[in-house]
């Protein structure tokens, strides 16, 4: 007779119970059966506390990021994968390689084991296929209509080689400024799905682990000064962001920014301007002018920057506005947004 | 879904833009107002200023609903939602458009009022259908464009017996306010209009023929893109030569794409079997109009807010500073504003033409401000 007998989990039809987030033996069970064996790795498999890591020579980067998207599965990816794609890009756009991931769920009372199931490997697949680990985490359970079915908080630790220095602060005016493909594919392959939208072209989510592209950037010895992933808030946002920390003006050239016919689409049916819809598999870059030729060429080679551009340069500007050469050959600031992107009514 | 390139094309927009620099009369002067809202956000958005000769200005119309409506109007919804307890539904413009007290709807939901932000009156509907035991109010805002849905949500709570649902009508008439800007003390002079895209494919072009015929006033009707707005101008700055000539003004159809001169009849019908004309409504910055607004007809008018909750229309003047007033009749610019920039901000909307992205303000904040440091 067994006497240490468990119920096992039904991926099928089971739901997440308040106690599968009390500590017990039934919380063991769900992280033993589920995460250990997905994200299996020997970090997680001593069962500590914490995970004791090796000493590295570097300077250490970390970033935490918290997803809380909904739907959790839209085109391209999900909020797994989003999850370790994200966090990995805030530690590679400082210029560091990523080494370990920690994951935290709080999961609502009666969400579906079976999706839960589904998120969690495609978190460990996106995490294998990053080859950064996730080496510790943490699982609660909120009663019902406390959250919304899960939140998913991620943290990465990297380390940055000598010599490398990127910053926010770091744009001069002259510096060229890079972007490493079609503008918008995230935020509208979530949001079509949300409203419903369908179009010639399905919307896919660009959701990618950008720390690839990165080390191949840095190896070209260009003279990068900024890296940054212009997610919530879109491109327009991030420029703006780099302008105010840096206190530099940009003149882009609408022309050069690239977008995918149905998210142009997209967001003229729902009245939204693709510069501030989300990315999650971009980068902006800014580099030395002299450096900028080759950087593109070093990015286009990559499979995940294939449609990189030169979109525009930094200028002097004590106001910090970010200037825009439209489409028409007109002038016009691309602006901080106010309040929330909503639908125009007219 | 049909893609938009062919409307937005560089090359085109500088061909028609070397031809309006040609034909137009480096010494005269053309005084174009493009009425809408809409083509106020697409001449900043696309920075068309940038691509005509000094003759040629544009000067913005009233034509942003959010922008006309008077602050006693937000009033009147802030009051059905705080005092009545009814679930308000409302477009998101209006939401943080400027009422007395320091108030917006946002406030008043932050302290506690049942507003609700919906995309269309179908939302409002459904809410209505939701809660059986509250009641649900729809501010109903716009010009032609967006009446008939008002209309067809009417008949249909008509139709299902909804007891608990009503509107708060703001809807407005286009040729009203245009009436109003030629003939308002105040207002600016004016050779030509750009005339409105959506709103004249439910009015059609027929209703604009009297600023031809009694105005002389040329007007020429286009779509939302930029292009057809560059071609507008072309069309406008032709006839305006030919007027000089003692030819005649016309109405000119640019938007032959959407618009028709009879409009779209069904919408027409449909909005006279529930609305008829309200003999005054007050509008920001052109006063009270007659016949300038739409209100239920008799056997709809169980529907209306103002009258199953009695709450009252009060006027209230605008914050001292704010020209929303003279920039609506055309006679001023955002920038004339002292507050302009410094106080009133998209983030801080003093006016209501700082809330609406089609406003006057919102528009040259957001987009054109960088000439205000530059030149
Ligand atoms: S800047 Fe603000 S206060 Fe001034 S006119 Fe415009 S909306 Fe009114």
């Amino acid at each position: 007779m067994n006497i240490n007998y468990i119920r096992p989990l039904d991926f099928k039809n089971g739901r997440i119970e308040m106690q599968h987030g009390s500590g017990g033996r039934v919380t063991a069970h769900l992280i033993n059966e589920l995460f250990a064996k997905a994200f299996d790795n020997p970090y997680l498999a001593e069962g500590n506390d914490g995970a004791v890591l090796p000493p590295v020579s570097g300077r250490l980067v970390m970033s935490t990021d918290s997803h809380v998207v909904s739907p959790l599965f839209f085109a391209g990816g999900d909020i797994g994968s989003l999850s370790v794609h994200g966090t990995i890009n805030d530690v590679a756009m400082m210029g560091a390689v990523p080494l370990y991931l920690s994951a935290a769920f709080i999961l609502e009372e009666g969400f579906l084991l079976s999706d839960l199931k589904r998120i969690v490997e495609s978190m460990a697949h996106a995490a294998q296929e990053a080859g950064v680990p996730i080496v510790t985490g943490d699982t609660k359970v909120v009663e019902q209509g406390k959250g919304d079915g899960i939140f998913i908080t991620t943290t990465a630790v990297g380390m940055v080689r000598d010599g490398i220095t990127l910053s926010g602060n770091l744009a001069q005016a002259g510096d060229k400024i890079l972007l490493s493909g079609p503008v918008g594919d995230h935020g509208m392959a979530v949001l079509s799905q949300r409203e419903n939208l369908s179009f010639d072209a399905p919307i896919v989510s660009d959701t990618a682990a950008l720390h690839g592209l990165v080390s191949a950037m840095l190896d070209s010895g260009a003279g990068l000064r900024v890296l940054r992933d212009p997610t919530r808030g879109g491109v327009a946002t991030t420029l703006n962001e780099i302008a105010q920390q840096s206190g530099v003006g940009m003149l882009l050239n609408e022309a050069a920014i690239a977008i995918n016919k149905p998210v142009e689409a997209a967001c003229e049916f729902l009245g939204l301007d693709p510069l501030y819809v989300a990315n999650e598999g971009k980068l902006i870059a800014i580099c030395a002018p002299e450096d900028a030729v080759r950087l593109l060429a070093v990015m286009r080679a990559h499979p995940l920057a294939r449609d990189a551009a030169i979109i525009g340069e930094v200028l002097a500007d004590s106001h910090g506005f970010v200037q825009m050469i439209t489409r028409l050959g007109g002038r016009r600031i691309v602006d901080w947004l106010a309040g929330e992107q909503l639908p125009r009514i007219c | 879904m049909k893609y938009l390139d062919e409307f937005r094309n560089g090359e085109l927009a500088s061909i028609i833009a070397a031809n309006i620099a040609r034909e137009a009369c480096p010494a005269g002067i053309y005084r174009l107002m493009e009425f809408c809202g809409g083509h106020t956000h697409a001449i900043s958005r696309y920075g068309l200023a940038d691509l005509l000769p000094a003759p040629v200005r544009l000067i913005h119309g009233p034509g942003c609903p959010v922008c006309v409506l008077p602050i006693g109007r937000i009033d009147q919804a802030i009051r059905l939602a705080s005092d009545h307890g009814v679930i308000l539904c409302t477009y998101a413009d209006t939401l943080r458009v400027p009422a007395s007290g320091n108030l917006t709807l946002m406030r008043a939901k932050a302290a506690g009022s049942d507003v609700r932000m919906i995309y269309s009156t179908q939302d409002a509907l459904k809410i209505a259908r939701d809660n059986p035991e509250r009641q649900v109010v729809f501010l109903a805002i716009g010009f032609e464009t967006t009446t008939p849905p008002t209309a067809v949500a009417i008949k249909q709570a008509a139709a299902e017996g909804l007891k608990n649902f009503s509107i708060l009508c703001n809807h407005v008439l286009t040729p009203a306010a245009m009436h109003a800007i030629l003939d308002v003390e105040g207002s600016v002079s004016l050779d030509g209009f750009i005339g409105p895209a959506h709103v004249s494919t439910v009015i059609g072009s027929k209703p604009y023929e009297v600023f031809a015929t009694d105005y002389a006033k040329p007007v020429v009707i286009a779509g939302f893109e930029p292009l057809d707005v560059m071609q507008a101008i072309l069309m406008l700055i032709r006839q305006i030569n030919s007027q000089r000539n003692n030819g005649s003004a016309a109405v000119e159809n640019e938007f032959t794409r959407a618009v028709t001169r009879d409009g779209n009849q069904k919408a027409q019908v449909l909005v006279s079997e529930v609305f008829e004309l309200k003999d005054f409504f007050e509008w920001r910055g052109l006063g009270s109009l007659p016949n300038s607004a739409l209100k239920l007809r008799p056997e709809f008018a169980g529907y209306d807010a103002e009258i199953r909750f009695g709450v009252d229309y009060v006027a209230v003047p605008d914050h001292k500073a704010c020209e929303c007033a003279a920039i609506l009749r055309g006679e001023k610019r955002p920038q004339q504003c002292k507050i302009f920039g410094n106080v009133c901000t998209p983030e801080n909307p003093i006016g209501s033409c700082m809330v609406s992205s089609e406003g006057a303000c919102a528009a040259h904040y957001s987009y054109g401000r960088f000439r205000e440091v530059s030149n």
